[in-house]
């Protein structure tokens, strides 16, 4: 609360940008430690609108006038918000808290660690093994024999950033996995993402070898040909390298690169040129500089459109699942996907892949499920590329929104295939970014597991269970809110083309969420 | 008859068909006056694809010693492969598609010749007419009176032989517009806003030429309509330097001095060559098979059809506003008055006019706004995207209007009463048909070629229950409100179920329009309580 100067602002005015509102409401703007909430004047409608902190991505002030000095809040839903205020003094109050407000610094500042709603122990922890990917590899038919579950990496030994149950190939061996693991980034060793059992086909993932120019592993040799052994009568597997060519070459310099055919026998190689997450940042900005356009001819946004690369760049993503599906589902042959490190192109071609090869990936549940597995598992860093706290700029980059825009792409192509609408999609990149529950937190399996020591701290100071909310909540918040959306989004226009222009009104949603009875959890079970 | 002068072989056997979304096949080719008939000889299936000749907007062909291979690309932009054995045969296939495929004959026509058992040449012709909706229209007829001063054509040849004109004006004065305006198209009534008694009136452009012209009972109709006191707008669907020019040419517009009531707003519209040629270029721009995202978007912008659309909708809007919201009656003409004028008055209405929406409301008002009117369908889609033939009056103006339809469709997916299926028809049959509805320029032509007696109705056809079924919207809940489109390029969309239509996509969105069918279908049984 010390950050917060001025809890209180009258005769406000108050302009929804991105819904297009053309006359400002004038009402009371509201300063919580979460929270801004304006309320409207008008003695019938009073109508709320919460702007949730961890959903602002900046704050600007505009230079005072005579008629009073004005904010510019634009959140990371693409919501515009524009504030006049009638005191510069409150202006500046108002601006310096939510500059403050909306970085976190610390992990306990966020949301979803005092978001404390009210219900009892079994059924948060119950909530949290609703999403229980064992259950989901036993469906996928592992392990078998041919995979195998690995406690190589329990107590996160080997490698920091991956979970600490895995599947393996069962010809591999403590010895390869260890010796493969130093020879890739941050020790992101070859392991399962999808097994396919009517092919018995496999999609693995991994970062990139540390091969320079010349360098080898015998380990890492080893292991890529048992991952092709764990696919019976096939004599070789792709190697995808989900990065341009050159991106991957020059690499090299560094001591990274990519696999050298010459060294690895059975593999092909193959590239596909996802771009890097700094040219997807400003690709993105690109898009939302288009969507703020005033009154923008056909050619402008056409245009714009084109510049921004947006759809080019989703075009690879589904490029890339689709190679891998094919190889996978038609050629019966395994696949390896890597990019740099191993966590944002490469879980956005995973998933995608997933989503292409297995109908269950296409229902509500599947969807959290495959998240959970390809990104929240495998260590996608959440906390840093959807800036839940302030920290670099340059670390931040829509990863998940691509993947949730090819998901949106594909659901469009096929009407009938998928069990949840655009709503279920938009409600989850919210969900992303707005830290409202603990399922996004933190940049890995293990330092979510860190976080709970301290939470454990936490719960012995005064507050008694501050709750970190589980995915069962997720979901019936998300049905919920499904539902309510669907409603307004029935007369509202159809997301652009680029699918990045939504908005929604917040007011309603925080409104639900505020009010709903929900689970109230302190520690995640485990 | 004379097309077998015209077929040298008129069978072939073991041509191989390769069409979209089919494994290619082998079959028989036959050529008729008005076909092209394909049928399959595989085992256990006898497909059989009936092509009009008339659909077919352009024909290549390659030959080597022993066979040929023709490639004939339609005006439902569909493109079809005929791999044919024998040079010969194949030479001679190809000259009869050419030659048939564009005879301009229109009482040779097929149509003329098309008598489906279901239905006879007796059965009543056409939806509506002039005078009946006329009569229908009670409110009107305290200040509106149908003339029939257009009788024998002779006033106005693209006209109806009656119109709906203001009470005060005589025929005699209406004969003094007429000349005063081009193609004789003096203002008439299209459309009576019940809301507030505020009408839509159309035109020709006045022909004030250089000299600044005028015409006293022009001037009089036009106040007449808004009274003394009254205030209304002109809707030029020219920009203001366009409609300068045209006073060069003997056109012009309406003088503030002159018409002082009235307040001009000029849109700039597309038309002719123009739009014609924007097709020309989306169509090759989706042609380009190579899957690269690249270049798509700089070819669709360049090909500008989204910006046509764009304009259409957001000048139909400015009409329905001025009418609904300003409350004021409004003239709409650009030169002929033939085709945006057409265009924008038909989107305005289906934008206001919750009684356009249903499917038969909506197939009168293109019987009356487009066919009656005097949208001259036989020279704007004689040809389409393909054809490599000199462009002559060809324009996609209709096609235009189906694009915006389908904009408005997919904004209101519960204000439309028809479904997407029926724009597709319609776009279909404007440029090929059985039937006679699109023949000819003008309902004079129409007379002298006895259409109505000779050949059968597409909008009967259409409504006849086995065939409406399709062409409805199982989500349509009629509307009272005005549906205001969002003309933002962000809401704006390809059609893709024109446009992409013959390819996979498509036949999975037309999975969806079907499984909401059946739910809805399945719904409706439900026992209510």
């Amino acid at each position: 609360m010390e950050h917060i100067r001025t809890p209180k602002v009258e005769n406000v005015r108050l302009l929804d940008r991105s819904k297009g509102q053309r006359k400002a409401s004038v009402g009371t703007l509201y300063l919580s430690a979460t929270h801004s909430m304006f309320i409207e004047n008008h003695p019938e409608t009073r109508k709320e609108t919460w702007v949730l902190h961890s959903m602002v991505s900046s704050v600007e002030r505009l230079p005072t006038t005579p008629t009073g000095s004005q904010l510019i809040l634009r959140c990371k839903d693409f919501r515009i918000f524009q504030l006049l205020l009638q005191q510069e003094k409150d202006c500046l109050d108002l601006h310096t808290s939510l500059l403050r407000l909306s970085r976190p610094e610390k992990y306990s500042e966020l949301y979803c660690l005092s978001f404390n709603p009210n219900i009892n122990k079994e059924e948060r922890q119950e909530s949290w093994s609703f999403i229980d990917l064992m259950a989901d590899y036993k469906r996928m038919g592992v392990p078998n024999n041919l995979w195998v579950a690995s406690a190589a990496n329990s107590e996160y030994r080997i490698c920091e950033t991956y979970p600490s149950e895995l599947f393996i190939p069962k010809s591999a061996s403590p010895t390869v996995i260890l010796g493969s693991s130093k020879f890739r980034s941050r020790g992101r060793f070859p392991a399962l993402s999808y097994f396919h059992q009517d092919t018995l086909a496999a999609v693995c993932r991994c970062s990139q070898p540390l091969s320079g120019f010349s360098g080898r592993c015998q380990e890492d040799e080893a292991m890529l040909q048992a991952v092709m052994k764990s696919n019976p009568g096939s004599v070789y597997i792709y190697v995808v390298d989900t990065r341009p060519k050159l991106n991957a070459m020059a690499n090299r310099a560094a001591g990274k690169g990519y696999e050298n055919e010459d060294h690895y026998t059975n593999i092909k190689l193959h590239f596909i040129g996802i771009e890097n997450i700094h040219v997807m940042r400003n690709s993105q900005q690109k898009m939302i500089d288009v969507g703020e356009m005033r009154s923008p001819s056909m050619t402008d946004f056409l245009w714009g459109l084109e510049n921004s690369g947006w759809l080019k760049h989703i075009k690879a993503i589904i490029d890339a699942g689709v190679f891998i599906a094919r190889a996978v589902a038609d050629e019966g042959v395994s696949v390896l996907v890597h990019c740099s490190d191993g966590w944002d192109r490469t879980a956005q071609a995973c998933s995608v892949a997933s989503v292409l090869l297995d109908p269950f990936y296409r229902t509500i549940k599947g969807m959290m499920v495959l998240i959970e597995r390809d990104w929240v598992s495998f260590g996608h860093k959440f906390s840093h590329r959807y800036a839940h706290l302030d920290g670099d700029p340059k670390e931040v980059s829509p990863v998940i929104d691509q993947f949730l825009e090819c998901v949106w792409q594909l659901s469009e192509q096929f009407p009938c295939a998928f069990e949840f609408n655009e709503c279920f999609l938009i409600a989850i990149h919210t969900h992303v970014y707005s830290c409202h529950y603990g399922t996004f937190l933190g940049n890995c399996q293990k330092e979510r597991k860190d976080m709970r020591m301290w939470k454990g701290l936490y719960n012995h100071t005064e507050r008694s269970t501050p709750p970190c909310q589980s995915p069962a909540d997720f979901l019936s918040a998300m049905r919920e809110e499904s539902l309510q959306l669907e409603e307004e989004l029935t007369n509202h226009q159809e997301v652009a083309p680029g699918g990045n222009v939504h908005h929604h009104p917040g007011s309603r949603q925080e409104d639900i969420c505020a009010n709903r009875e929900a689970n109230n959890l302190g520690e995640s079970s485990g | 008859m004379e097309f077998s002068e015209h077929i040298k072989t008129a069978n072939v056997e073991d041509v191989v068909l390769q069409q979209p979304l089919h494994p290619p096949s082998k079959g028989t080719l036959c050529i008729t006056g008005h076909h092209l008939l394909f049928s399959d000889r595989e085992e256990k299936s006898c497909r059989q694809v009936l092509l009009l000749l008339r659909n077919i907007d352009a024909v290549e062909k390659r030959t080597t010693e022993s066979s040929g291979t023709i490639i004939i690309k339609c005006k439902d932009l569909r493109v079809l492969q005929l791999d044919i054995p024998g040079m010969e045969q194949c030479l001679n296939i190809a000259q009869s598609i050419e030659t048939l495929s564009s005879l301009n004959c229109v009482a040779e026509m097929y149509p003329f010749f098309y008598r489906p058992s279901n239905a006879s040449l007796q059965d009543h012709w056409g939806l509506s007419t002039p005078e009946r909706h006329y009569t229908e229209m009670e409110e009107l007829h305290e200040r509106w009176r149908l003339s029939t001063v257009n009788q024998d054509y002779s006033v106005c040849p693209s006209y109806p032989p009656a119109v709906i004109v203001p009470k005060a004006i005589n025929d005699d004065a209406l004969k003094k517009v007429a000349k005063f305006r081009q193609g004789g198209r003096f203002p008439v009534l299209c459309y009576y806003h019940r809301k507030n008694g505020m009408v839509i009136l159309r035109s020709g452009q006045p022909l004030t030429g250089a000299n600044r012209k005028r015409c006293m009972e022009d001037e009089l109709l036009l106040q007449t309509v808004i009274g003394d006191s009254g205030k209304g707008y002109i809707i030029d669907t020219r920009s203001a330097q366009q409609a300068q020019q045209a006073r060069m040419m003997g056109g012009g517009f309406e003088s503030k001095s002159f018409y002082s009531n009235w307040k001009r707003l000029h849109r700039h519209m597309e038309r002719g060559k123009t739009l014609q040629e924007s097709l020309i270029k989306l169509v090759d721009a989706y042609g380009d098979k190579s899957p690269n995202m690249d270049r798509w978007l700089s070819k669709l912008e360049n090909s500008k059809w989204m910006s046509h659309v764009q304009t259409a909708l957001s000048t139909a809007g400015l009409l329905a506003e001025c009418v609904e919201r300003d409350g004021h009656s409004v003239l709409v003409h650009g030169s002929e008055g033939t085709d945006a004028t057409l265009l924008i008055s038909t989107l305005a209405q289906l934008i206001m006019d919750p009684s356009c929406r249903s499917l038969e409301g909506f197939l009168r008002l293109l019987e009356r706004e487009f066919v009656q009117a005097g949208h001259p369908f036989q020279q704007r889609c004689s040809h389409s995207a393909f054809s490599h033939a000199r462009l002559q009056q060809e324009c996609p103006m209709f096609l235009l209007l189906l694009d915006c339809v389908w904009q408005l469709w997919c904004q209101f997916p519960l204000a439309l009463g028809f479904s997407e299926a029926l724009l597709l028809r319609l776009a279909t049959e404007a440029y090929a048909s059985n039937y006679g509805t699109f023949l000819c320029n003008s309902e004079m032509e129409r007379c002298a070629l006895q259409v109505k007696d000779k050949t059968h109705c597409l909008f009967r056809a259409l409504l006849n229950p086995r065939e409406s079924e399709q062409y409805t919207n199982p989500l349509y809940e009629p509307n009272e409100l005005a549906i205001w489109p969002s003309v933002h390029p962000q809401s704006l969309q390809l059609w893709r179920g024109y446009f992409l239509r013959w390819t996979q996509q498509t036949r999975h969105l037309e999975l969806v329009q079907e499984e909401i069918r059946n739910m809805v279908i399945e719904w409706e049984k439900l026992p209510l309580s």
